[in-house]
């Protein structure tokens, strides 16, 4: 840490140190850039994991959160401006690909326009939308912005603010397709985009040159709701952004609050937990085969996924009480025990999937049509993986070892034997076999841990009204499609002063223009299904 | 007189009096035998064959693929036949959120729809907005914009619970009125005639 | 073999006795176009609900079970109400080729289809040149298609349209070279004519290894023609959400329907005939008995039980096999079925030539 805290102030002198979850960077705005190009360059820091916009109420800005892939260290910059009426940073898009889409979230929820930004386009809102919603003045006013039921207009246009060598910031305008291009437009109600979201696609013949993503068709605006919360209130919405991790998202905000609060979670809470992950992991993955082979056609097999999900989901109905909105983590343990019949369940289970997981290989992976689609199908280069912050199994398939459970154990994943499945090819193929081998290790922890819940307490003692001390805390889970990061700032209050998701699936769409250029309409589909998104994960 | 449908006792529905005081409505007047036998014909087959637009947002959409999928298999129903294209499909299921960007193009899917057509709100989110009520840019409920034919609550509903939802809309259809109802030509010109910039372009 | 011939002509002389020349055709001519109607939507009726049950099968599932008994009557519902379903009229679309392609394709498969003999004696004119006439007119349901997807306006409908020229066109070939190879060996391209010369044995036993091959590349060629999976690019639900007819809905869109199931027939029905022989019993040489009872079961009966084997084949492949990419199945077509088609028929000539077959 002290050896960091040294570089970087040679790097930058005027920069401040804070110690905390994090060892957190004060940068003024105008060395940013060219600290935050050292940081990737001579410190290692290849990846940008997030960025967080804040409105300090005095200063608007960002935390970027950069984690080195090499030793796993994360690094938080903070950088702010105080004007509060043109509000204006320095991008990062050209040194990590993450941060085009990062920053046109900042934009869009704070108004912070970004410098050299090569698109700067509002994402999640209508373009028409007036306001900035996460700023703490933010007037919600239902009249300042009713429900529209006319299209957007100017869906092409966007600008960028260019700067000169003498720092002049002029606005340039641009269209996003030009005249010549024929555009299909995919979405937002789509078969085959998982969901809403919107993909408009120039076109040449069949041949895809370019993939404009617009999202926010289910922008539900989760993390200004949970700045109104108390801390147990905002977990509930960790169920339904990405509903397919549902237990490993709550997981991951009860931990953070916990590490804030300083509370130990009894053992038998931290197995159940684990297995609950796993269980969720499998069912996720099953989804995922099933809608990656309905997408390419192969209806049937969609059926064969389908049934043993059923499997999984009897097991938590047992326990949690509901298939999807499980709401069983709660901060300091889980809210119930274990049904009875939970590990006769999962022991029936383990050997069920794994004859189920030949059946599937028999089934798809070695058909010619099915491996004609897949193989060399939108390729992603490690270097891109990184840059754009791909993880989980689409990430691994690129040849990217990302898996939080192993770089950065949490809970008990440091006690447990598994696999870290990486392949190198990272296309379509690689990433369909990732998951179903993913399932197969969740299958080896399931294993590990049936026999060994250890009796106790399911839940630790907690507070009544859960109050955070002031700081800020950022805790990772290796969530079914990727790292999921949450992010919470707080002030002393009951309430969050700030809280973000980092969703995995928001960088799985950022490389969506880069696999799918030069491949085909049909090949579009594909990719889509196997980086697998979630829509509600992406927008919130 | 109960609205029967095979698949559940007429017993075991919760809300028969809503349906017999629209069936007691529409018999006021009376009607023809032969018209009335034509429409029992009609309303079978409508009530019957009911194929689902794909649409869904979010976690019900999950459901609802679930629904389709071995174990529940709405296919017993004849609801199998999911069509891509809302000019082809019957009823709209709004699975999940409807947000303030999403409302339009909700709107436009209802819009081409061809008649008869229904709207069902499956879950929380849609029926009400849900645990998302008090955001910024969540529709309080499709109904805002839809004119909604059966509410399901739930979040998401259970498969069953969408079984439930659809016998309802089932035995609605089924009390319709297709002949000395209001029909399609009739609407077009009312609908033209309030608006006339349309009727130029036609 | 009951010859069905005895039946018509009997009807044709009564006819004859009763009226002039000219009024008996025409009341011919209604009475088969009715029966074929008749048929045709039955058949297509019929077909519906054996893909649905059979996919239910193949998927675990049930499949229609709730209206009438094993969901038997499921189809007419869906009948009734498809027929009083809106007919959508589209702003900027070309509204006379927009209403016309529905026709036509259901026109190309109703003239492929009449042309099917059904039965001994049971065809309703046997041309001489009845196999070319077939090709001929099933490839007027590609000229169907291309004005639904042009005239739509819609980007999903046209390129499913543009896709489904190239496939249409690319997989006619095959058809008609592997069909050619059954020609070569019948010497006939009536159709009457090469199911009676397969009375002794069916083609594909009697022509060696060309007549499997031929087989083979029929069923594929045939899954393509009939826009059915792996090749239903032009519909292509998960990538153009409905292709061709994403626009229509109603009736227009039911007759897209329709013909989708009665070509699966009619592609079927073309298979039995030419490889399978038609609606020749099957004879085993040498045993009497067993040929002798195989005779007593009607020649429909073998016909239709050989289409349904044929469709239950096809059936199966669509809900096993993913969709191909378009450059796959273009390449697939141009590059290995019509090469190796090809060959067969040259091998196939040599056959006949040197009197290898049986």
């Amino acid at each position: 840490m002290v050896n960091i805290q040294e570089k970087i102030s040679a790097l930058c002198p005027s920069a401040t140190f804070e110690e905390g979850d994090k060892l957190t960077v004060t940068v003024a705005e105008k060395e940013w850039h060219a600290l935050a190009k050292a940081l990737k360059n001579e410190l290692g820091y290849d990846m940008l994991t997030s960025v967080v916009g804040m409105d300090w109420k005095d200063s608007l800005g960002a935390v970027y959160y950069l984690t080195s892939t090499a030793t796993w260290e994360m690094l938080a910059v903070k950088v702010a401006v105080s004007d509060r009426e043109k509000p204006m940073i320095h991008t990062v898009s050209d040194i990590w690909g993450v941060a085009n889409f990062q920053e046109r979230e900042v934009y869009d929820f704070l108004g912070i326009e970004f410098i050299n930004h090569p698109d700067m386009r509002r994402f999640f809102l209508r373009n028409d939308w007036v306001g900035y919603p996460l700023r703490k003045d933010y007037d919600a006013d239902p009249e300042k912005n009713p429900i529209r039921l006319t299209a957007e207009v100017n869906e092409d246009d966007t600008y960028s603010l260019e700067e000169d060598e003498n720092g002049n910031i002029t606005r340039v305008d641009k269209k996003v397709f030009g005249d010549d291009d024929y555009v299909v437009n995919f979405g937002p109600q789509h078969p085959s985009t998982h969901g809403v979201m919107r993909l408009r696609t120039a076109i040449n013949g069949e041949i895809i040159k370019k993939v404009d993503v617009m999202s926010g068709y289910i922008h539900r605006g989760i993390e200004k709701l949970c700045e109104g919360l108390t801390y147990p209130q905002t977990l509930f919405f960790t169920d339904r952004m990405d509903y397919m991790s549902a237990h490993q998202n709550r997981h991951c905000a009860c931990m953070c609050v916990e590490k804030a609060l300083g509370i130990e979670v009894p053992r038998r809470a931290q197995v159940i937990r684990v297995m609950m992950d796993e269980l969720m992991r499998i069912s996720s993955h099953l989804l995922s085969y099933g809608c990656l082979t309905m997408d390419m056609g192969a209806t049937t097999a969609f059926f064969y996924g389908f049934r043993e999900r059923e499997d999984v989901l009897d097991i938590f109905e047992k326990t949690c009480g509901a298939r999807m909105s499980l709401h069983y983590n709660v901060i300091g343990g889980v809210v119930a025990d274990l049904h009875e019949d939970f590990q006769k369940d999962v022991k029936a289970f383990i050997p069920k999937m794994r004859k189920a997981l030949k059946e599937y290989h028999k089934l798809y992976t070695g058909n010619v049509i099915a491996r004609n689609r897949m193989i060399g199908v939108g390729e992603l280069s490690k270097a891109d993986a990184i840059s754009y912050a791909v993880t989980g199994p689409s990430g691994r398939a690129s040849g990217f070892a990302c898996d939080a459970r192993k770089h950065k154990p949490y809970s008990i994943y440091n006690e447990l034997k598994f696999n870290e499945i990486v392949r190198e090819n990272g296309d379509c193929y690689d990433r369909y076999l990732n998951r179903l081998d993913e399932i197969e290790e969740s299958l080896k922890i399931l294993e590990q841990l049936v026999d060994n819940i250890p009796e106790g307490e399911i839940c630790a003692k907690v507070p009544k009204i859960i109050k955070l001390p002031a700081g800020r805390w950022y805790q990772e889970v290796e969530a079914s499609r990727g790292v999921f990061g949450v992010y919470i700032e707080s002030d002393g209050d009951k309430k969050p002063f700030r809280m973000h998701f980092q969703s995995p699936c928001f960088n799985l769409v950022g490389v969506m223009d880069n696999c799918c250029k030069g491949h085909m309409i049909a090949d579009l589909i594909t990719i889509g299904a196997a980086l697998d998104y979630v829509i509600p994960d992406i927008d919130r | 007189m109960g609205v029967n449908i095979k698949s559940m006792k007429y017993e075991d529905f919760k809300d028969n009096e809503y349906i017999e005081s629209l069936v007691a409505e529409l018999k006021a007047s009376g009607t023809n035998v032969m018209v009335g036998k034509l429409d029992e014909l009609i309303n079978w087959g409508r009530a019957n064959s009911l194929w689902p637009l794909c649409f869904g947002t979010s976690c019900c959409a999950i459901e609802f693929m679930a629904l389709g999928a071995a174990r529940y298999d709405m296919a017993r129903f004849g609801f199998e036949v999911a069509r891509n294209s809302p000019r082809q499909a019957d009823y709209i299921m709004v699975q999940g959120t409807i947000v303030h960007r999403m409302a339009p193009a909700v709107l436009r899917l209802y819009e081409q729809l061809a008649e008869p057509k229904y709207v069902i709100a499956c879950g929380g989110c849609a029926v009400s907005g849900g645990p998302f009520k008090n955001s910024y840019c969540v529709l309080p409920g499709v109904d805002k914009i839809l004119p909604v034919d059966v509410y399901m609550p739930g979040c998401p509903p259970r498969p069953e619970a969408m079984f439930y939802g659809l016998m309802q809309l089932q035995r609605k259809i089924k009390v319709q009125k297709f002949f000395g109802g209001a029909n399609r030509q009739q609407k077009i010109k009312e609908f033209f005639a309030s608006h006339p910039e349309d009727a130029k372009q036609m | 073999m009951f010859d069905f011939g005895i039946v018509t002509n009997w009807i044709d002389a009564l006819l004859n006795s009763v009226m002039p020349g000219w009024l008996a055709t025409c009341v011919e001519g209604v009475l088969v176009m009715v029966a074929l109607l008749l048929l045709y939507s039955v058949l297509a009726m019929f077909y519906i609900f054996y893909e649905r049950k059979l996919c239910g099968w193949i998927q675990c599932r049930l499949g229609p079970m709730r209206v009438g008994p094993w969901g038997l009557i499921q189809v007419f519902a869906d009948v009734f109400k498809i027929l009083i379903k809106e007919l959508i009229a589209l702003k900027n679309t070309d509204k006379f080729l927009f209403a016309l392609a529905p026709y036509l394709v259901i026109i190309a498969s109703m003239l492929v289809f009449a042309n099917l003999p059904w039965g001994n004696g049971l065809q309703i004119i046997d041309f001489n040149i009845g196999v070319f006439f077939m090709i001929a007119a099933s490839s007027i349901g590609v000229v169907g298609i291309l004005l639904a997807g042009w005239s739509s306006n819609n980007k999903y409908a046209l390129i499913g349209a543009m896709r489904s020229g190239a496939q249409m066109v690319s997989y006619e070939l095959s058809i008609g070279i592997s069909i050619m190879t059954m020609v070569l060996m019948t010497g006939t391209l009536s159709v009457t004519g090469i199911v009676e010369a397969q009375a002794d044995g069916w083609l594909i036993f009697r022509g060696h290894l060309p007549a499997v091959v031929a087989f083979i590349i029929y069923l594929i060629a045939a899954n393509a023609e009939t826009n059915r999976g792996p090749f239903d690019m032009p519909e292509a639900e998960h990538e153009l959400t409905a292709g061709y007819h994403t626009e229509y809905s109603g009736i227009h869109f039911g007759f897209f329907y329709l013909a989708e199931y009665l070509n699966l027939f009619i592609v079927s029905g073309i298979a039995s005939l030419m490889f399978l022989g038609g609606w020749m019993p099957l004879h085993v040489p040498g045993w009497e008995g067993f040929n002798a009872v195989m005779d007593y079961i009607p020649s429909v009966v073998w016909f239709l039980g050989k289409a349904f084997f044929v469709s239950f084949l096809l059936i199966w492949i669509r809900w096993t096999y993913p969709r191909v990419r378009i450059d796959q199945m273009l390449a697939l077509e141009w590059k290995y079925l019509m090469p190796f088609g090809l060959v067969n028929l040259v091998i196939m000539a040599l056959c006949v030539t040197l009197g290898f077959h049986f």
